[in-house]
């Protein structure tokens, strides 16, 4: 029978109800895209280092966490070391420049190499690189910067030109021979990591302690453990960035139910003290508000899902190389914190509700 | 002899607006008997409402002596009052005050349930909704209602948690005559039936004769 009354509320207002609907789906959008993209781009980049084919990778000390900044500390000379020894199939190295505008990076490659190690990109269109100023991107980028093989491209105000479009999903999403990287960031003879295959990927381990006593200080992890790395928490101020805007969110859901609510306590007040003269006991009245904004964030909640698949299409359409991963567990995860904020914002209503004075209330017109 | 359902002596009740003291209620002692149909007229301020209010337990009483089923409400919580809504009195109002989203069904329903009333004898429901004459409206919302019919509704909610003590404030206030005659005859007509104890506040000395075992006047505050 209250589930009744708290229904017909909900109708009576259909449009304080769907303002306060969408809010809350609005909210849930907002949280689910912005995991989703962050997630989205950190899979995405761990998916393209297990595409190197690598069984471990050889990073300088310095560098910090996954996703390092442009550098390139290695020596060269360490890519044939490791390739002379017994358990090792192939080594190569790479260097990176980080396009941060786009959030993606530049690698220089050695192509032959590469290929070997990571069973060889699959061009769609062109080929590898003829010549020092070749570059060689994948489709994604194309389609981003709407490339085409033959067209050239400006990096460091030096206009590279396509000679090739790859499938995604191989290390990086722009390949520049290794040698004409080295020289013009003058990093020559330098090497930001090397990848080493195994004859056996079950030596992993022993191997990486070899490593670690050969080259004590250096970062060396098993693709597993590094693109395990690839995590929100381990990027510097990915976390807060996104508490940031959970939190915002949260206050839009908030401040809308609170309101939604709060004009919708005095608009019933005559209608509290009908029930309060009834018996209804102040637990009661604060039932119905709480059911109220429950079922409301419910409500939200399938509508900011639903939106979340419109903001995840509009933005990967938009912008390719952006990857928006909506994970199920974020809908839990998106849908509590909702409806903490929806509970949050119907307190005040609630209480004030629930403290009406019955005479005063039957007496409202 | 039998205790009586309401015993007050020397009820005071005086609400403050501000720095204001507005004395409602200035000295009422009124005892009923189980059963009784008592009509009380006054003119208005005379505190008619205010008696009912406390009678109620919609509000505490500013002192006073007041029994109402064998309880002291003058030391009885706030749970306490609400319990007593539940159980012990049904309100008719002069306004209806029917929940405007719910159905006439829906309305009486909610009574129960705010009650946690689950053992309700359908046979006198029935009985009761047959008497008022609306079981064909039960599934109407109240603008759908005329006023007649609303309050013959609310009649029934009130009587929906069978409670000893049925407080109707001017419940032909806003009725023609032809309604108000229906709904004095169905509150006259429960009263002998159900035995449940019945106050009436009415401007209508006509109502008060017709319904009433005995009639008590107010005037400023105090029994007449
Ligand atoms: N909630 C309240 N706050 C302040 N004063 C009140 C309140 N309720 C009633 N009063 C005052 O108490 C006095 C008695 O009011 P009450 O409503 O009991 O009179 P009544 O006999 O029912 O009048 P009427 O016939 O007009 O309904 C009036 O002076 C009224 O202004
Ligand atoms: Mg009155």
């Amino acid at each position: 029978m209250v589930n009744r009354l708290v229904l017909q509320n909900l109708l009576h207002r259909p449009i304080r109800t769907l303002l306060s609907v969408v809010a809350v789906g609005v909210e849930i959008t907002l949280i689910l895209t912005v995991v989703g993209l962050s997630q989205g781009l950190l899979e995405e980049a761990s998916r393209r280092n297990r595409g190197v084919g690598a069984d471990i990778i050889v990073r300088p000390s310095t560098t910090q966490a996954a996703m390092g900044l442009s550098s390139a500390e290695l020596s060269e000379k360490l890519v044939e070391k490791f390739a002379s020894m017994p358990r090792v199939s192939m080594a190569t190295g790479t260097t990176v420049y980080m396009l941060t505008n786009y959030l993606t990076t530049i690698t220089g490659v050695d192509m032959d190499a590469f290929s070997r190690m990571s069973g060889g990109l699959k061009y769609l269109a062109g080929g590898p690189f003829e010549q020092p100023f070749d570059a060689v991107i994948d489709q994604v980028w194309a389609e981003q910067r709407k490339l085409q093989v033959g067209q050239s491209m400006e990096l460091w105000n030096r206009q590279f030109r396509v000679a090739g479009i790859v499938e995604p999903g191989k290390l990086s999403r722009i390949f520049i021979p290794l040698t004409t990287m080295q020289d013009l960031l003058g990093w020559r003879g330098k090497l930001g990591q090397i990848y080493i295959k195994l004859k056996n990927p079950d030596e992993t381990p022993a191997v990486i302690d070899e490593l670690k006593a050969l080259l004590p200080g250096y970062n060396i992890f098993s693709m597993a453990e590094f693109t395990s790395l690839f995590s929100i928490n381990n990027i510097a101020g990915l976390s807060t960035f996104i508490r940031v805007i959970i939190g915002l969110a949260v206050t839009i859901g908030f401040l809308v139910v609170m309101l939604s609510m709060y004009t919708a306590i005095l608009e019933r007040t005559r209608e509290i003290g009908i029930l309060k003269s009834l018996g209804a006991s102040q637990f009661y009245i604060i039932g119905i508000v709480i059911r109220e904004t429950f079922l409301l964030a419910l409500l939200g909640i399938g509508v900011g899902i639903l939106f979340s698949f419109g903001a995840q299409g509009i933005i990967q359409h938009r912008f390719p190389i952006l990857v928006v991963s909506l994970h199920r567990d974020w809908w839990f995860y998106a849908g509590l914190i909702a409806v903490g904020g929806a509970m949050l914002g119907a307190l005040y209503p609630a209480v004030r509700a629930a403290r009406q004075d019955p005479i005063a209330a039957l007496a409202y017109e | 002899m039998m205790p009586f359902i309401i015993d007050i002596a020397d009820l005071h009740k005086t609400y403050h607006l501000g720095r204001v003291r507005v004395p409602a209620l200035r000295g009422v002692s009124l005892t009923v008997e189980p059963g009784e149909f008592l009509a009380i007229v006054g003119p208005s301020g005379s505190g008619k409402s205010t008696l009912f209010h406390i009678i109620g337990g919609l509000t505490p009483p500013t002192s006073g002596h007041v029994r109402i089923d064998g309880l002291d409400l003058a030391e009885m919580s706030d749970a306490g009052r609400t319990r007593m809504r539940q159980r012990t009195v049904g309100f008719v109002f002069q306004k209806f005050n029917l929940l405007p989203t719910l159905t006439a069904a829906e309305n009486i329903g909610i009574a129960r349930d705010i009650a946690g009333n689950n053992d309700f004898d359908r046979l006198q429901f029935d009985n009761i909704i047959s008497l008022l004459g609306i079981g064909d409206r039960l599934h109407h919302k109240p603008f759908a209602l005329s006023g007649g019919e609303q309050q013959r509704v609310a009649i029934a909610r009130a009587l929906a948690n069978h409670p000893k003590i049925l407080l109707a404030d001017e419940p032909t206030g806003n009725l023609d005559t032809a309604n108000s005659q229906a709904v004095l005859d169905v509150l006259k007509d429960l009263n002998g039936r159900l035995g449940q104890t019945t106050l009436m506040i009415t401007h209508n000395p006509d109502a008060a004769d017709f319904c009433a075992h005995r009639i008590v006047h107010m005037k400023d505050g105090k029994i007449v």
